[in-house]
């Protein structure tokens, strides 16, 4: 039953599923993925149906396995996500993505008044982690934090 | 700690601060010591901040260094649109250190990236401004015997005063009891909070300055500022309730000590000026032995 579900969006033979994105996120796990520009077939899904999430997008990238600090960044928008590494129609590996420890590049500071919003300089953040299971980002450069609320993607 | 750039309070371990007060007191005993005699340190102000800049080049010139850079910003290659990146790598090539005051939050850490030479930074917007925290822990200090175990007041702007939230960092590894005194609009933020209750230390908010009088060692007065205030009305109804009056200290303990990081505008009446228990103008000469033992230290002349 659960590998037929899998098939809705075609089936990869060797590649990187990742399942339970929420709906409204998979172009921006695309993106932060950094998968648009490169040569890897990518196949997603948007508003599939889910029994634990109500509705649900998965993404599918094929011939690529990504490191888990790579992986890990997508928990900003889908901490819900599981990845499923699939080697010849079978799966080889299936995790939740864990909150990684800092990100860099891919979030900007919600400070206006931040060196990364002045000059040409990467963002930096180390992740907190609330009581509340919320996530927020610790500027390296203006000790503020930015809350997932204020997150603006690159 | 040589050839460590001093960007953020947060940098400095507790016993690293000790070390640096203990400098502190070695110059104020012996101010004029030949350390710097051939170096050159640039003291760069993208904004103008007359009184931390004369702290830093009387502290440089005691030591018998040479100070090259410029007060404002006014006339040079940044108004131009130069980078912070070209001006650092550019002036490192010329000094041996860099003290630096700029109006962008976080960019004292960025210059420290680029700089092949140690940075202080001299306040970066509303972050950080560290020197000004070492002096108030070596006022402290001097005027209590310890850092430890004190009641440490703070009264007024707790939300945006960034001297208060680096001295509540710092004084939350000396096991101090805090009472934190401003308006309901004022308060401080939720992350130092945090860092008090991290340490597992106590504090308390109070809306009212006179009942906290009596039990303070410190007490530290800030600035409220009529425009952080939304509604002008608001400014008008708390402004005296902060208002520090001689006749207010009468419970004050004997030991009990005003700190104000300066310039003040109406925070505290004139007339606890010649009370003993104000120490805010001694306190802003405590600067200068502070930023000699940060320099001293940082180019691994102490
Ligand atoms: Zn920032």
């Amino acid at each position: 039953m659960e590998k037929r579900k899998e098939l809705i969006v075609s089936a990869l033979k060797n590649g990187t599923v990742i399942d339970h994105i929420p709906a409204d996120k998979v172009f921006q796990v695309i993106k932060i993925l950094d998968v648009e520009n490169s040569k890897n077939q990518i196949y997603f899904g948007i508003n599939l149906e889910s029994k634990k999430y109500g509705s649900k997008g998965i993404v599918k990238i094929s011939d690529k396995f990504f490191e888990d600090e790579e992986i890990n960044k997508i928990a900003l928008v889908a901490p819900t996500a599981t990845l499923i590494e699939i080697e010849d129609f079978e799966v080889i590996n299936k995790t939740n993505v864990k909150t990684p420890k800092s990100v860099e590049k891919i979030v900007k500071c919600f400070n206006p008044n931040c060196v990364t919003n002045k000059e040409e300089v990467p963002t930096r953040f180390k992740v907190l982690k609330e009581d509340d299971g919320s996530i927020k980002l610790a500027c390296r450069y203006c000790e503020k934090n930015t809350s997932q609320d204020n997150m603006i993607f690159f | 700690m040589k050839n460590k750039s001093l960007v953020s309070i947060n940098d400095f371990s507790r016993d690293e601060m000790i070390q640096i007060l203990d400098i502190a007191e070695d110059f104020e005993r012996q101010p004029h010591q030949n350390l710097l005699q051939g170096r050159v340190i640039a003291s760069l102000f993208f904004e103008p901040s007359t009184r931390t800049r004369l702290s830093f080049e009387s502290a440089i010139h005691q030591l018998g260094g040479t100070v090259i850079g410029f007060s404002s910003t006014a006339g040079t290659s940044v108004q131009k649109g130069e980078s912070l990146k070209d001006t650092i790598t550019m002036v490192a090539s010329y000094s041996d250190l860099i003290v630096m005051r700029n109006p962008i939050d976080g960019s004292a850490r960025y210059a420290s990236e680029v700089s092949k030479v140690p940075i202080i930074n001299a306040g970066d917007g509303a972050n950080q401004h560290p020197t000004q925290c070492m002096l108030d822990l070596y006022s402290i200090r001097k005027t209590q015997g310890t850092l430890e175990n004190l009641e440490v007041t703070f009264v007024g702007d707790l939300k945006y005063g960034r001297t208060v939230h680096s001295l509540v960092t710092a004084l939350s590894k000396f096991n101090t009891k805090f009472n934190l005194v401003s308006p309901v609009e004022l308060k401080l933020p939720s992350a130092y909070k945090r860092y008090i209750k991290e340490a597992k230390l106590e504090y308390n908010q109070y809306t009212e300055l006179n009942e906290v009088i009596p039990q303070s060692d410190i007490i530290y007065m800030t600035r409220v500022q009529r425009e952080r205030f939304p509604d002008p009305i608001e400014y008008e109804k708390v402004k005296n309730s902060y208002l520090l009056k001689n006749s207010m200290l009468e419970k004050a303990k004997q030991n009990c000590r005003i700190l104000h990081p300066l310039p003040r505008v109406n925070e505290i009446s004139t007339d606890v000026d010649d009370n003993p228990m104000a120490y805010y103008f001694q306190q802003a000469q405590n600067g200068v032995y502070v930023r000699q033992a940060l320099i001293a230290a940082i180019l691994g002349l102490k």
